[in-house]
């Protein structure tokens, strides 16, 4: 398993690009890597328009996810879902290789 | 990206707040929208049928609120609840003597200071009113570029003073629009014709709309228009053409005065098309009932001719005031549909002894220069005045142990920019630190480019990891990197200057890219190795010191069990694999512990020897 998304994260992925006005039919959600964030990496999540030759796109119920070569080493085996607590609603992403991340959440060591 | 503090992740939009910027001409009759699309500014279709002239009219009904032609149309039905020409009225208090003299609606009581209309059952302020059809032009916009608008540069006149200003200020955020400047109206106009472009110059813009006349003398000086002079008539403007012609034929076809409403609207709507008309034709066919007649550009010029000729006295003046005379301007630019009329621009051309300025739709010119002001400020204009930042092809970055690259600075940075980082060092004693700067997007130095070496030395002989060497790369705006390296305790530092994209070219500079990316599995796995191998040897080097300097502490078997694992952990750091080597460090550290832990004993009994127990309760040691 490479990277996967479920039912709940797909519904939601594709209800919010519905809602912006630029959404296109290439429209999907970046999931990335980049340095910074306070544990060493963070997290990139963005709508993307214009998904590059190089990325990996990963689809589910008419909802992309696109992952640029790079990061998808770092995503191996992450699993996107979509949880609604009584605190908070988001995005949760479960990523098997972290081994430490920080408070805020978006960042992390591997 | 946005967070929460759960950790949960929320979707972040990179095109959001981005959106088109756009102009905006907020007129008293009319107001329009343009936006800059291929290099060009364009007005954009803004009332229904696509005109791009949306009737600065606002409409208040129970169910809804009209705003432009529809409006306007049915203001006969509903006079008081339509409201037109607010324009007159920003900014201004109800006790402004002005105020009492244009109104023709009805006031809702209040304090005095803020002019309230009761139009649809509330009461409403020219700022709301205006508002209303900023929101118009805002969603006309939107669909005509099926993009978001939340960023606008609206005219304004220029007599305009701080309080209509702000007035207009006010509307266009309570219309969702963030204004990113309010521009004069005579410099939106002079902006569309490019005149921004000379280094200097003196402009007059004559601006004859529906209502008012407005002239305003402009002087260019190192690019920035400043307004010298404005002059002007409030109550002079296209619709008094359209009144004296209409006069006129009243008296022809022995109308009695007063003339019945019907009639006189007839004529007057008869009078505009005939106006319109006669800029093309030059002569024209009238018809109001059974009245008949032909009219020619002579008769229009002699009905109109007094009117034309009011707007001269305000432009001597205006010129006067700036102390110019009309020989000494570069250029005069029509602005306003009244200009259209071939009577009109002859008046222009005689009084200021030059063919004026007249090629750009003269109702369309001011929300183009104000479109293409927007695109300036959102720098998205190709125009040279923009300072566009350059930005680092490749990431910059330094060795580290293992010969793993620590990226300081990220490609695609803007630059300037300048990043620090603290190292430390890694052996007991370390007394100089090396300091290799690399460029490129991989995993390790050897695979990276090399651009400087230098060699921090002086640092303080201190354990393993207790110095602190601060490393700050700084790249200037010429692309210029200089990294320094400083000890902190000590303060001695090092640094050295380089140009990391000398001599590497675009193909180089996307092959190493693509390098990165071909590459990636490959070169994580070798980080993920080359760091393993360094926290081993790290591992290694304390188990060594610690059966050197606490053989004492070892129990009998404890020896062995410890130089067995640092034997397989030495075997395992000649492979390439970072699972046995992990699993190596995994047994040495099980095999240590119970050595650490009477180390740390120890330790903490020499460090308390000699000190009475009251010193640490007391917090003082």
């Amino acid at each position: 398993m490479i990277f996967s998304l479920s039912d709940k994260a797909a519904s939601k992925i594709v209800e919010l690009s519905r809602a912006r006005p630029e959404t296109t039919e290439k429209t999907g959600l970046r999931v990335g890597i980049r340095g910074g964030g306070c544990s060493g990496l963070a997290y990139v999540f963005e709508f993307c328009d214009e998904p590059r030759e190089t990325d990996k796109t990963f689809e589910l119920q008419g909802a992309r996810v696109y992952i640029d070569p790079k990061s998808l080493v770092f995503l191996q085996g992450t699993r996107l879902d979509y949880v609604e607590t009584l605190m908070a609603r988001g995005f949760k992403l479960e990523n098997p290789q972290v081994k430490q991340s920080c408070g805020c959440g978006t960042s992390f060591t591997v | 990206m946005t967070s929460l503090a759960s950790g949960l992740l929320q979707i972040a939009d990179p095109k959001a707040g981005k959106g088109r910027p756009v102009g905006i001409d907020l007129g008293t009759t009319n107001s329009l929208v343009a936006a800059v699309i291929d290099g060009r500014p364009r007005c954009l279709p803004a009332d229904e049928g696509g005109s791009p002239l949306l009737p600065s009219v606002v409409q208040y009904r129970e169910e809804a609120i009209r705003v432009g032609r529809r409006a306007r149309e049915s203001a006969a039905e509903r006079p008081h609840d339509t409201l037109a020409s607010v324009k007159r009225f920003m900014g201004k208090s109800a006790d402004d003597a002005e105020t009492k003299r244009l109104s023709t609606y009805r006031w809702a009581a209040g304090d005095g200071r803020v002019v309230r209309f009761l139009a649809g059952g509330r009461a409403v302020t020219p700022v709301e009113v205006s508002a209303e059809i900023l929101r118009a032009l805002k969603r006309a916009a939107e669909g005509a570029l099926s993009q978001r608008v939340e960023k606008a540069v609206v005219t304004v006149p220029a007599y305009f003073d701080d309080a209509q200003r702000q007035a207009t200020k006010d509307a266009g955020r309570l219309a969702g629009l963030e204004v990113l400047r309010l521009l004069n109206e005579p410099t939106a106009a002079a902006l569309a014709y490019g005149l921004d472009k000379g280094s200097q110059g003196t402009f007059a813009v004559y601006d004859l709309g529906g209502g008012t006349f407005d002239v305003s003398i402009l002087a260019l000086e190192g690019g920035l228009f400043q307004v010298r002079a404005t002059g002007g008539d409030s109550a002079l403007g296209g619709d008094d053409f359209d009144r004296a012609i209409a006069l006129a034929f009243l008296r022809e076809l022995g109308a009695p005065d007063p003339a019945p409403p019907a009639l006189v609207h007839a004529s007057l709507v008869e009078a505009r098309r005939a106006k319109e008309a006669l800029t093309e034709a030059a002569e024209v066919e009238v018809r109001i009932g059974g009245f008949a007649k032909r009219l020619g550009r002579a008769e229009l010029d002699r009905i109109i001719g007094p009117i034309v000729e009011r707007t001269g006295v305000p432009c001597r003046r205006a010129l006067a005031d700036a102390g110019l005379d009309a020989s000494s301007l570069d250029g005069v630019i029509l602005v306003g549909g009244s200009t259209r009329v071939p009577a009109v621009r002859r008046y222009v051309r005689e009084l200021f002894g030059r063919e004026p300025l007249g090629d750009i739709d003269p109702d369309q010119v001011v929300a183009l220069g104000a479109a293409v002001q927007a695109d300036l400020l959102a720098g998205a204009g190709p125009r040279d005045d923009v300072l566009l930042l350059d930005v680092l092809p490749l990431s910059l970055g330094l060795e580290t142990m293992g010969g793993v690259v620590e990226k300081i600075i990220p490609r695609n940075s803007t630059i300037p920019t300048s990043a620090t980082q603290l190292f430390t060092t890694f052996a007991d004693g370390q007394t100089g630190m090396d300091v290799h700067v690399v460029q490129g997007e991989r995993e390790l130095v050897s695979d990276c480019r090399s651009l400087a070496k230098f060699r921090l030395s002086g640092i303080p002989p201190l354990p393993a990891g207790l110095a602190r060497v601060a490393v700050a790369f700084q790249v200037d705006a010429d692309g210029l990197l200089e990294v320094t390296a400083r000890e902190q305790s000590t303060g001695i530092e090092q640094s050295v200057a380089v140009k990391p994209s000398h001599g590497l070219s675009d193909e180089e500079v996307e092959r190493m890219l693509l390098d990165s990316l071909d590459h990636a599995d490959e070169d994580v796995r070798r980080r993920l190795l080359a760091e393993a191998k360094v926290e081993a040897e790290r591992v290694a080097f304390a188990a060594r010191g610690a059966l050197r300097d606490d053989a004492d502490l070892l129990e009998p078997s404890e020896r062995g069990r410890i130089e067995g694992a640092l034997e397989a952990l030495a075997v395992a750091l000649r492979g390439d694999d970072e699972g046995p080597l992990q699993l190596a460090v995994a047994a040495l550290d099980a095999s240590t512990q119970g050595l650490a832990q009477r180390r740390m004993d120890r330790a903490i009994q020499r460090a308390l020897a000699g000190h009475r127990v009251e010193e640490f309760e007391g917090g003082k040691a």
